[in-house]
């Protein structure tokens, strides 16, 4: 199981990555282990509102079904559309081809009120 | 587990461990006005002799299609069903079984599931079918709703030609004001037309519940209504006639995204008013989307074919708020049946059977033509339509009843405006001796050209009514 240093995390297990006022969202290693075989994910559309740790979505697994919750406010700036036709990317590449959406950030500073890496880590440490 | 009524000392006991002295206090917080203060209006208890009487003299009241000369229609039909679908279907294996949810016990129910949804998908060339909804309107009512989540739209547009029981439960489903339904009038030969729909549809609408043929019997021109459809983003349902697919376009060749219809047609038998079966498929970009219960085929971990239930996620068990539908079933007798019969029937057949009932049914109407009746619309039919009457609809009804024929339905039921109109469906099972005693019992009620005197009142010199 990854837990990647530089990335901030919700207890929800989702990831969030900064970069200037864009941020890129996706879950966890540890998230699409516990899942099993993705099969399907709902997103939003470019444009929609989403709030923190408020729903924006859905992760379907073969028997499971879990809600994505975003880790920041802002409005959706992009969405990864391969995840519609194969979303067993996020399985494979959760941190990399496997990303959710990406978020315009609207408040920077509620990313300290995320999880370290190190806290994920003992977050989800069994 | 035994069932073991409570006793008066039970109930005394009861009422004492709650701390009140009778049930009626119970009621306190409902107020008196709302509550029913006179005892239930039925009758005593009747003795197994007693209620066998009473029931025989019930059912002596029917007037079952094989014994009557029947032209009813308007969603049910009297078609032909091969023996062998009943007899198969009475075995204890289909009878009796129940929910399949457990796929290591319940292999031949989700199979035939999975026959019966390739078999709705062959017949209307649509990419997914579910494994049936309760009944044609109930699966137009939820065409509705999944054509507005999927296009985030409020709006609901269907036509005069929807079967108004269909638009009834439609409407039931929407009650609340969540979505609004708006209806187009049809034209005056009985369809809808481009220019009328072009008006009518906007970026505001979520759906065209289209229903060919329609209410009345007519033909939609649905190829040339679909891009008017799609043009403005909005989903194109279509509601079908399954035995007129045999002859006619099926809703996937005319770009329908939602395919809905009453299979009842599909060997299921004329029984009171039910049981029916909804048929529901669409494209497969929505199946995500689609009500109730899909079967699909798989492999085990040996490789070896197996059926299951599946995108169970959308389903109430899983996750119950937030289920596409309140459905949370499907007809399984009723699906096996027309799968089976499907099967007997084979395309050949349902051809068969949709060229004679529209042969049969226009010979009839030509038949009546001669006698001097008009047709309400002069669109194309299939295998029903709608006939213009000098007198009330509901007037021809009660006097050929007593010849023991059933003409048809009294259109007045459902419109006022057309209480002189009476819809006539023809299947393949008519007879030509029963299509021309309908056309005596008709000539009754004439239209007159010349005599001066009214059908009505000639009605009325004969002492008939």
């Amino acid at each position: 199981m990854e837990i990647k240093a530089d990335l901030k995390y919700t207890k929800e297990h989702e990831w969030i990555k900064l970069d200037g006022e864009v941020a890129t969202v996706g879950i966890t290693d540890y998230a699409q282990g516990e899942l099993g075989d993705v099969v399907f994910v709902e997103l939003p559309k470019v444009g929609a509102a989403v709030a923190q740790m408020k729903p924006f979505g859905t992760i379907e697994a073969v028997k499971a079904v879990s809600e994505l919750f975003s880790p920041i406010t802002g409005e959706v700036a992009a969405v990864n559309s391969t995840l519609e036709t194969d979303a067993t990317v996020i399985n494979k590449d959760p941190y990399g081809e496997g990303w959710l959406i990406k978020i315009k950030v609207k408040n920077p500073k509620e990313l300290d009120s995320l999880l370290t890496a190190e806290k994920y880590k003992e977050m989800v440490a069994v | 587990m035994s069932y073991v009524p409570n006793t008066d000392a039970d109930r005394k006991k009861m009422l004492e461990v709650i701390g009140v002295s009778r049930f009626e206090d119970l009621l306190d917080a409902v107020p008196k006005e709302v509550r029913l203060q006179e005892p239930l209006k039925i009758p005593p208890p009747a003795s197994e002799l007693e209620l066998f009487a009473d029931l025989r003299k019930l059912s002596r009241q029917n007037v079952p299609v094989s014994v009557s000369n029947s032209f009813l229609g308007g969603g049910f039909y009297d078609h032909f069903t091969p023996a062998a679908a009943d007899f198969i279907i009475r075995r204890p294996e289909f009878l009796t079984s129940y929910t399949p949810y457990q796929a290591e016990v319940a292999q031949g129910t989700l199979q035939i599931i999975y026959e019966f949804q390739s078999l709705i998908c062959a017949l209307t060339k649509m990419e997914a079918a579910n494994a049936s909804l309760y009944d044609g309107a109930s699966a137009v009512a939820e065409a509705a709703l999944m054509a507005a989540h999927a296009t985030e739209r409020k709006e609901i547009l269907v036509t005069e030609g929807l079967n108004p029981n269909y638009l009834a439960v439609l409407e039931t489903y929407v009650t609340g004001g969540a979505y609004q339904v708006r209806s187009i009038p049809l034209g005056p030969s009985g369809q809808i037309e481009p220019e009328m729909l072009k008006k009518a549809i906007s970026e505001k609408t979520a759906a065209l519940i289209l229903q060919t043929p329609n209410f009345f019997g007519c033909l939609e021109e649905a190829k040339e209504l679909e891009p008017i459809v799609h043009t403005v983003g909005a989903k194109f349902v279509a509601v079908f006639d399954p035995i007129s697919l045999g002859m006619v376009t099926p809703p996937g060749e005319f770009n329908a995204d939602i395919a809905v219809a009453e299979g009842q047609s599909l060997g299921v038998p004329i029984s009171y008013g039910g049981p029916a079966v909804g048929l529901f498929a669409a494209k497969r970009e929505l199946v995500r989307r689609m009500p109730g219960r899909i079967a699909a085929r798989t492999t085990d971990a040996e490789g070896k074919i197996g059926y299951v239930l599946t995108l169970q996620t959308r389903e109430q068990h899983i996750r119950r708020e937030k289920a596409t539908s309140n459905i949370c079933t499907n007809q399984g007798l009723m699906a096996t049946l027309s799968t089976v019969f499907m099967s007997l029937v084979g395309k050949q057949g349902l051809l068969q059977m949709a060229r004679l009932s529209y042969a049969k049914a226009h010979y009839t109407a030509a038949l009546l033509e001669s006698k001097g009746f008009k047709r309400v619309y002069s669109a194309p039919f299939f295998k029903e339509f709608a006939l213009e009457l000098p007198v009330p609809a509901s007037k021809v009804v009660s006097r050929l009843r007593k010849s023991n024929i059933v003409p048809g339905i009294d259109l007045g039921k459902y419109d006022k405006k057309r209480k002189n109109q009476l819809l006539i469906a023809v299947t393949e099972k008519k007879l030509r001796a029963d299509i021309e005693s309908l056309a005596e019992g008709m000539s009754f009620f004439r239209p007159q050209t010349g005599s001066g005197i009214a059908p009505e009142r000639k009605l009325e010199a004969a002492g008939q009514v």
